[in-house]
């Protein structure tokens, strides 16, 4: 074979060169690993002493927020009774979180909730089409840091917003014990439903949408590289690697659905849990 | 560990283990953090009051919109019904009219007609009478006419001298008397 008398040249040349990934390259297949969700500082800052790095994820996370700032100002900047262009994509947008989410869940009191949960989506959505983005080709919200940052400030809302709401007591009271419930089994249900509602329901809500973008990405790289990596000048290399790249193709659609459900989702259970807050459970 | 990962902590510089995926870097906090901050605060004080105040007024305009053809139609039911009892009413009069006309007619001919009989009855009347005196006159002269024919030629008959006698004037008289009554009864 061709390919073995170039390897046995390369090894005999004794250059093994590893950074070319392909089949003909005898270092095997370099499934990618969770070495390409960490990036380098590209620059940093010292901001009360701590150094403040600019690196792909918070680039791409600053990118996210001038992208839909921008095409949502641009869209609604003179909103006309009769909406034209850019003006029919946001309101369809607007009215999605207002009467799919907003008043679905929280009810009539939401529209107040309306910005936050519509900053949420859109904000949520852009970050994780990015993974399919050219040229960009990484979802910012694989990073564990990006959804834990958006679930603590969810956290942070609804947490006080219920104490305020429902009072101290009446809040954890109707958290902890719901009623209805005979009574020897509140000794069971209160620790649970402390531990699931105030110390999982973050840490779920953000590995919800943190681990779903993480394994969608694993996996375009991982066929992306497939693809690149079987190619070699014989039948069985173009036949794995135009496989490769169909299977690629048929992920990213997978993965466009995905991204707008994950945003959905993450925004849904956001209003959920700020119902919750505002109206005692039953 | 793959040689593709290798590559990237050799670029790194770096050549320890890889950090855990669960980490959480702390810019990387602060960027999330802030990022959905600024988003959310332009997005709440900006771009969403615009859209929801346009949304209102189209709300408004749509309920205008139906008010407005709800009063149209109302405008134009009132004015079908406004048409419909002056057609009644108009209908109403013209059959007064009509019926009006129907008895002045009536009225009209009946005066004509008896006036035109009264008319006729008058000439018919004039006529007769006229018709009557002038038979009369004719009777009248006829019955001497022929008294003198009857006694001119009784005279020649009888001979000279029985002219101008009084008895043979009565004898005359008689006989016409008795033609006469002769003739009324054969009349009759």
């Amino acid at each position: 074979m061709a390919a073995d008398s170039a390897l046995s040249t390369v090894v005999a040349a004794g250059s093994l060169d590893c950074k070319f990934e392909n089949a003909a390259n005898p270092c095997g297949f370099p499934a990618p690993d969770t070495g390409i969700f960490f990036f380098d500082d590209l620059a940093s800052v010292e901001i009360l002493g701590m150094t403040f790095g600019f690196n792909k994820v918070t680039i791409l996370v600053i990118l996210g927020v001038v992208i839909v700032l921008a095409f949502f100002l641009w869209a609604f900047r003179r909103p006309k009774v009769v909406p034209r262009g850019s003006q029919n994509v946001g309101e369809m947008g607007y009215l999605f979180v207002r009467d799919g989410i907003a008043r679905e869940v929280i009810g009539k009191d939401g529209d107040k909730f309306v910005p936050f949960l519509f900053s949420f989506f859109f904000l949520v959505w852009i970050l994780n089409f990015m993974g399919v983005m050219p040229f960009v080709n990484f979802p910012a919200t694989s990073v564990f840091a990006i959804p834990v940052a958006f679930a603590l400030i969810v956290y942070l809302t609804w947490l006080p917003l219920g104490i305020y709401r429902q009072g101290f007591v009446g809040f954890f009271k109707g958290m902890l014990f719901p009623p209805g419930v005979p009574k020897p089994m509140l000794i069971l249900l209160g620790p649970i439903e402390f531990l699931s509602n105030i110390i999982v329901r973050p840490f779920t809500h953000a590995v919800r949408l943190f681990a779903n973008m993480f394994a969608g990405h694993l996996l375009l790289a991982t066929f992306s590289l497939a693809s690149f990596y079987l190619l070699t000048f014989t039948v069985v290399g173009v036949l794995g690697s135009v496989a490769s790249v169909a299977v690629a193709v048929a992920i990213t659609g997978f993965e466009l659905l995905i991204q707008a459900l994950q945003a959905y989702i993450f925004t849904l259970l956001t209003a959920v849990y700020i119902g919750g807050a505002l109206h005692a459970e039953h | 560990m793959s040689t593709l990962s290798q590559g990237l902590l050799i670029a790194a510089g770096e050549n320890e283990p890889m950090p855990s995926v669960l980490a959480v870097p702390i810019d990387e906090l602060i960027v999330g953090i802030f990022g959905f901050l600024v988003v959310f605060g332009v997005l709440a004080k900006v771009a969403l009051p615009r859209i929801k105040a346009a949304l209102e007024e189209r709300t408004n305009a749509i309920e205008g919109g139906i008010e407005r053809a709800e009063a149209a139609q109302a405008d134009a039911e009132k004015a079908r019904d406004e048409y419909r009892a002056a057609l009644a009413q108009a209908r109403e009069e013209a059959a007064a009219i009509r019926t009006q006309a129907q008895s002045d007619r009536t009225a009209i001919v009946d005066e004509a007609r008896t006036e035109a009989r009264a008319a006729a009855a008058t000439v018919t009347a004039a006529a007769e009478a006229q018709l009557a005196a002038e038979r009369a006159q004719a009777t009248a002269a006829l019955t001497r006419q022929v008294g003198d024919m009857a006694l001119t030629l009784a005279t020649k008959i009888v001979g000279q001298g029985l002219a101008d006698d009084a008895r043979v004037r009565a004898t005359v008289d008689d006989f016409l008397d008795s033609l006469e009554q002769s003739a009324r009864e054969a009349k009759a």
